[in-house]
């Protein structure tokens, strides 16, 4: 058992700290004995300069995906003229992503603070947090954490609003999530503008994911210096990773970004069974063959030179009794599914590419051609980027099951063992009926 | 600067009629949606360009200004 961190801990875990324990750190006094009390208030139409320096110096990236410099996010809203809003992403539809969950649950106050940090940086009245209608207990969470805090007159005048969205893999994009916070049918909109010129009820609104947010939350106690102490230097920091598949014990990690991927695999019991290839970055990520991983560091920059990157950081092993192409096929499917239905090429195109997938893995390679052109012509032609990052999980798989696909085509032979290993949500909603 | 083509393909119905206006820069995908060439436009073709965003039934087509 780790001891209370009430000064800046030296080493990890940091995010994760204090949840061994089974209710980890769900009340204030639980929260606050553990890491502190945060010493910044947000002071509507004042934004704090110091504490928006402190996060530049920190380098922190969005850990939602797209590793967006948070403080360069910050100027871009303080650059508009009307009040702005903070909303806090805690979707997670990442079907193999469940660290947003673990923290949402664990250390709702850590996450609530971080919401506190950006509405400090930026001088907003108002925070909104958004979790899924399928995140029940994460609600709960959290809406017992607001409870005691306004109880508790924590955060002064300060606005902490947590509303319900509906299930979705589209819905978690920024464009989407305010479209149906504002009564919209939560799908992308046209940009531009942009979140940050026009969000949540039409205010310049500054989106961060709920990792993110907890690091602010760390980032404000401690200071730049200590959050750079762990990382590389181009990506600092801690993060949280959702590893799964054919490992002993799968779940929730904290790792200094750049850390190996065997030491990973390592911290969760090692491999249960040999691997054939790590789905790396979710399911807008790469696959990455297994042949390649030993000695491979967990960064952006170390991932690039394999065409893949750490993306909303779930990793799936993939067994060697498991077919490839058949888990793409039925990933690919499910994305083309989750579409939200309004833009003709990713519409037509992700349910090309699904087809031409899902005959592959029956043994009939005459689309291969097609898929791989199809690919091409969804890419930077949609309103958002499912098209682009749904089309890079296929190309990375005709890239690296290549010695499955002449087996499928050739020797018409598949020599997976049937069980699934990519989760697919149940009663998936389609973004199109939303 | 250079001026950009760019598609809202929210909106975009696959009307195909910008193909036809502005068949230099702009073919169609086998679903009928228009498919861009990044190539810059240059200004004897600007006006090609222009009647293709004014002509877009459902307003789709967005000429943009960007700085190199
Ligand atoms: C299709 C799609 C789905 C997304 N889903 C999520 C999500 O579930 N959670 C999330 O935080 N960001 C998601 N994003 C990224 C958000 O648009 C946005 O960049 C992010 O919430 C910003 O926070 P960050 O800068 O702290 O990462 C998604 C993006 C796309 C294109
Ligand atoms: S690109 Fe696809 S998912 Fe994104 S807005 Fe358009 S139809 Fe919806
Ligand atoms: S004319 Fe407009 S609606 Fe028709 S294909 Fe071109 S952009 Fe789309």
């Amino acid at each position: 058992m780790t001891t209370t961190h009430k000064t800046a801990p030296t080493t990890l875990p940091r995010l994760l700290g204090g949840l061994e324990h089974a209710d980890g750190l769900a009340t204030l006094d639980r929260h606050v004995g553990f890491h502190g009390a945060l010493t910044v208030a947000a002071q509507p139409g004042r934004p704090n300069d110091m504490l928006r320096e402190s996060v530049r110096a920190s380098g922190l990236g969005g850990r939602g995906g797209a590793n967006f410099p948070v403080a360069r996010k910050v100027d871009a809203v303080l650059g508009e003229r009307r009040r702005p809003v903070v909303l806090i992403n805690a979707t997670e539809g990442e079907p193999p992503s469940r660290k947003d969950h673990v923290l949402l649950r664990g250390a709702p106050h850590l996450v609530i603070d971080g919401g506190v940090v950006c509405a400090a940086m930026v001088g907003a009245h108002e925070v909104i947090i958004a979790v899924e209608a399928g995140s029940q207990r994460e609600f709960a969470a959290l809406d017992q954490a607001l409870a005691e805090r306004e109880r508790r007159h924590v955060d002064g005048r300060l606005k902490i609003i947590l509303e319900i969205v509906p299930d979705g893999f589209v819905i978690g994009e920024e464009r989407a999530l305010i479209n149906a916070l504002n009564g919209g049918p939560g799908k992308p909109t046209y940009a531009p503008p942009r979140p940050f010129q026009k969000g949540v009820g039409g205010a310049p609104t500054l989106v961060q994911n709920a990792e993110t947010a907890a690091q602010l939350a760390l980032i404000a106690r401690h200071g730049a210096d200590w959050f750079r102490s762990l990382g590389t230097d181009a990506e600092p920091g801690s993060a949280l990773v959702t590893l799964t598949g054919a490992v002993a014990h799968p779940g929730v990690y904290e790792i200094p970004l750049g850390a190996l991927l065997d030491d990973l695999v390592a911290a969760a019991g090692g491999l249960s069974a040999p691997a054939r290839a790590y789905l790396i970055g979710g399911y807008f990520g790469t696959w990455i063959d297994a042949a390649r991983t030993s000695g491979l560091r967990l960064s952006n920059a170390d991932l690039a030179p394999l065409g893949g990157g750490l993306g909303a950081r779930a990793i799936v092993a993939l067994p060697e009794s498991a077919c490839g192409l058949t888990e793409t096929a039925r990933v690919a499917r499910y994305l083309s599914e989750q579409s939200a239905g309004q833009c003709g090429p990713c519409v037509h195109g992700l349910a090309a590419i699904a087809g031409g997938m899902e005959l592959l893995a029956r043994g009939d390679g005459r689309q291969l051609p097609d898929i791989e052109r199809w690919i091409g012509l969804v890419t930077g032609r949609g309103a958002c980027r499912h098209p682009d990052g749904s089309a890079k999980l296929v190309g990375s798989a005709l890239t690296v099951f290549a010695d499955e696909v002449r087996r499928h085509t050739v020797d018409r032979k598949c020599t997976g063992n049937g069980t699934p290993v990519l989760p697919i949500p149940k009663r998936a909603a389609t973004g199109r009926t939303a | 600067m250079s001026d950009q083509l760019r598609v809202n393909w929210i909106r975009c119905d696959a009307h195909g009629l910008c193909a036809e206006l502005f068949p230099e820069r702009i073919s169609l995908d086998e679903w009928g949606y228009p498919v861009i060439d990044p190539a810059p436009i240059p200004p004897q073709l600007r006006k090609h360009a222009e009647r293709a965003v004014a002509q877009c039934p459902v307003l789709a087509l967005v000429l943009e200004h960007t700085d190199p």
